[in-house]
């Protein structure tokens, strides 16, 4: 269970990104964080695991609350939050099994990490994740010679890595291609349900969010302007959300599309 | 781009009336400052000189024609102290500057007032001395020899090195330590898991980039008795022996040249 | 790297081992790096010859030399010190407005892209001979031929600023999007039309930033090759060094390090003004 009470945030600058929000989600629940760009959904995200210090309000993951954390029990409430990132944020140079392991950090010593020596459960572990996600064998690429779809499977299987019980995912397909954004989130979805995480996905796509989740929240402004389920979404709400009235073509031409192609995936 | 009104044409200008005055004013006070430098420097040349430079310079050509080639032979002992004192001094330099640069770049520092500003003053200070003068001073201290050579060497590069390094630094991408950081890493795991592979290229191909003009450095330092090939070309020239002088320019050049190919072979095999 | 084997045995169950694959795949290749890396060390470390005697004198001078640092003398040699870092000012200022001028058509020549293939030969060569030597060398044939004082010293700063600026131009001109100059050709433009409208505009931004570099390189070198007689500080540093007066060395290195140190903030924010 993740609780979010009051949470503000305002840059330096004085822009305030997220005015005051609520949010609770119950664990096991894949929740999709949909908005405009410049609505916080990433500033909202990155509050919850502190990459940005909210300004004030609370987190709570579990019965632990986040923001008052000192460094060191910041570091280790994050090994319970893994994160996923629309560029991947792979370390290009290192191959794809570093990167992999690199989830494991806040477990092991720093010379352990230093000499790449992690306790062989990690690496049996890593091993299996790669075949979960589809990258069997790839292990000693470098993380640079992979495709994007491929680069996000090792994003995917970095965030597992870690055991969390919070998984926060940034635009995971807003670099992909269609196709392997299903792939992507159909991914996503399966190992959720698999391990029973809660995750909380910014996305772009609505038609992706609607298929793919349990729940949606749109945010404008920073506020939370509309919380339901997939179906509740419809298109007199969209406008809402995003403003403006004439996209809403688009979309409906999009979602027909999209469950067709979803057939062809699955099987 | 400013466009007038006037009547029924509309006048497009690349600047407004203000910013040509501004323009204008600028380039006509630059002219005037290099006007006015060039006539200090004029009042202190005899340009009797000029003129007879060329007559000069073909007296000297003269002089250093035919190239006494034996003397070749007693060069290559010069030769490999320039390499060795280049090496080394990188070498040193590189190992001074790596944590510099952690402390000066904006996104590794440990203090951005009071750290930071250190390591900066320390890189600007190192830079703006030439290898030449810090080789004057490491003279006066350790006597003549390779070693002030390899000092002032290396004493120059740190800056330079750590110049670089810290910018590289500063340009990896922020993704990527975030996501090691949000893994639970530690602030020196997230430097050898996130910021170190990102600038393992930049600071292989600035190490090799700083030994390669530390090659050239290296050949003149014994112009003032810190070692190489240098202290040769300072005999030679004492004693006028310009024919000996033309030899030495000949193995430098070779082995500018030389170091050149190195350095880029080098960079190519590591990018 | 993807075609090294795979480091762990295919058999299922067993624990599967993991190290990181080094960095160059064959082993061989590997260590006779690793070992003729550590001898040419140990070779280079031996030819230094390190006169412990020597050292231990050089140490009470050495106190001598920071006490003298730390107590720099600025005005018993002010007129001194205030002329050379005036004249090194003055090459700087003029080396350097002259070398832009002649790195610009050269370093276009140079471009590939852009020059015929005589021209890019004869420039490229032009632009290597410039870079060849050092400057100290070059000062040192330019006052044999022009005399001592700093006519000489503008001589070598302008050859070596050609040398340095118009080699990166001629890079910088290489590295430009193609398709604007081909834009502006099929409008109709002459060679220096396109150079004018496509090419410079591209190049501009960084050709500003390597100037102001350059005239902080100018302005440190003016310091060094004083001291075979270019004139400018050097020549003051080198008297004192001469005198033993390491208070006043103390004082010009302080001058020459604070005017680097203004000549880098200046260039920094007219390059944030230009850019």
């Amino acid at each position: 269970m993740l609780t979010l009470k009051g949470l503000h945030k305002r840059y330096p600058d004085g822009f305030v990104a997220l005015p005051s929000v609520d949010l609770e989600v119950p664990t096991g629940q894949l929740v999709a964080l949909i908005g405009p760009s410049g609505a916080g959904k990433s500033t909202l995200i990155r509050c919850i695991n502190r990459l940005v210090e909210p300004t004030s309000g609370s987190v709570k993951l579990g019965e632990q609350e986040l923001t008052t954390l000192s460094r060191g029990e910041l570091r280790r409430a994050r090994r319970r939050i893994a994160m996923i990132f629309q560029d991947y944020a792979l370390v290009d140079r290192l191959t794809v099994m570093e990167n992999v392991l690199s989830g494991r950090l806040g477990y092991v010593s720093f010379w352990q990490s230093w000499m790449r020596r992690f306790p062989q459960a990690d690496v049996d572990r890593a091993f299996e994740l790669l075949e979960t996600v589809g990258l069997k064998g790839l292990h000693d690429r470098r993380a640079d010679a992979l495709s994007g779809g491929q680069r996000q499977r090792v994003g995917i299987a970095r965030a597992l890595m870690q055991q969390p019980e919070l998984l926060l995912v940034d635009e995971p397909t807003a670099s992909l291609d269609p196709r392997t954004a299903r792939q992507v989130m159909q991914l996503l979805g399966d190992l959720c349900k698999a391990h029973n995480l809660t995750a909380i996905i910014n996305i772009h796509d609505v038609p992706l969010a609607r298929a793919y989740t349990d729940r949606i929240v749109g945010l404008q402004a920073g506020n939370v302007v509309f919380d339901g389920k997939p179906q509740e979404l419809t298109d007199a709400v969209l406008p809402e959300i995003y403003g403006g009235e004439d996209w809403n073509k688009d979309a409906e031409s999009d979602q027909a599309a999209a469950p067709a192609e979803d057939d062809g995936v699955a099987a | 781009m400013p466009v007038e009104q006037q009547g029924d044409t509309r006048i497009w200008r690349r600047r407004d009336r203000k910013a040509a005055w501004q323009h204008f004013g600028v380039t006509l006070a630059v002219a005037a400052l290099v006007v006015f430098c060039a006539k200090i420097i004029s009042d202190q040349t005899t340009w009797e000189f000029v003129g007879s430079a060329p007559m000069q310079g073909a007296d000297l050509a003269m002089r250093m024609w035919p190239p006494q080639l034996g003397y070749i032979a007693e060069l290559w002992g010069p030769v490999v102290d320039t390499i060795h004192i280049a090496t080394l001094g990188t070498i040193l330099g590189v190992m001074i500057a790596s944590p510099l640069a952690f402390l000066a770049a904006n996104n590794t520092t440990p203090s951005k007032v009071f750290v930071r500003p250190v390591a900066l003053a320390l890189l600007v200070t190192s830079r703006s001395v030439n290898s030449i003068i810090w080789a004057l001073m490491l003279v006066v201290i350790f006597g003549p020899g390779m070693l002030s050579g390899i000092i002032a060497i290396a004493l120059r590069s740190v800056g330079f090195c750590g110049k670089l390094l810290y910018e590289a630094i500063e340009e990896i991408d922020a993704h990527t330590v975030e996501a090691v950081s949000s893994t639970g890493a530690s602030r020196l795991q997230v430097l050898t898991f996130g910021v170190i592979p990102q600038i393992a290229p930049a600071f292989a191909g600035i190490s090799v980039y700083r030994w390669d003009i530390n090659i050239r450095e290296a050949t003149v330092l014994g112009l003032v008795g810190a070692g190489g090939i240098g202290m040769a070309l300072q005999g030679a020239i004492d004693t006028l022996a310009w024919s000996r002088v033309s030899v030495i320019f000949l193995v430098i050049l070779a082995t500018v040249v030389l170091s050149e190919w190195v350095s880029a072979k080098a960079r190519a095999a590591v990018i | 790297m993807s075609t090294a084997p795979p480091t762990t045995p295919p058999t299922a169950g067993a624990p599967r081992r993991w190290r990181r694959p080094p960095h160059i795949a064959n082993p061989r290749t590997r260590w006779a790096l690793y070992i003729g890396a550590s001898l040419y060390l140990l070779w280079a470390l031996s030819s230094v010859e390190v006169d412990v005697g020597r050292l231990f004198e050089g140490m009470t001078r050495a106190r001598t030399f920071f006490a003298a640092a730390l107590s720099p003398d600025f005005f018993t040699r002010w007129s001194d010190i205030r002329a050379g870092i005036l004249e090194s000012l003055t090459m700087t200022v003029v080396a350097t407005v002259a070398g832009i001028a002649l790195s610009v058509p050269l370093g276009l020549g140079a471009a590939r892209n852009l020059a015929s293939r005589p021209v890019y030969l004869v420039c490229r060569a032009i632009l290597a001979g410039t870079r060849a030597f050092h400057e100290i060398i070059l000062a040192i044939m330019l006052v044999a031929m022009f005399g001592f004082g700093p006519f000489a010293g503008v001589v070598t700063l302008v050859v070596s600023t050609i040398g340095f600026l118009g080699k990166l131009i001629a890079e910088d001109i290489e590295a430009i999007q193609w398709n604007a100059v081909e834009a502006v050709e099929s409008a109709g433009a002459s060679w220096l039309q396109r150079v004018v409208y496509a090419v410079l505009p591209q190049i501009m931004p960084r050709f500003i930033g390597l100037s102001l570099y350059r005239l902080d390189i100018n302005f440190r070198e003016s310091a060094v090759i004083g001291i075979v007689g270019a004139g400018g500080i050097g020549a003051t540093l080198t008297t004192a060094f001469d005198r033993y007066e390491f208070e006043a060395v103390s004082a010009i290195l302080i001058l020459i390090i604070t005017t680097v140190f203004i000549a880098e903030y200046i260039a920094g924010a007219i390059r944030r003004k230009v850019l």
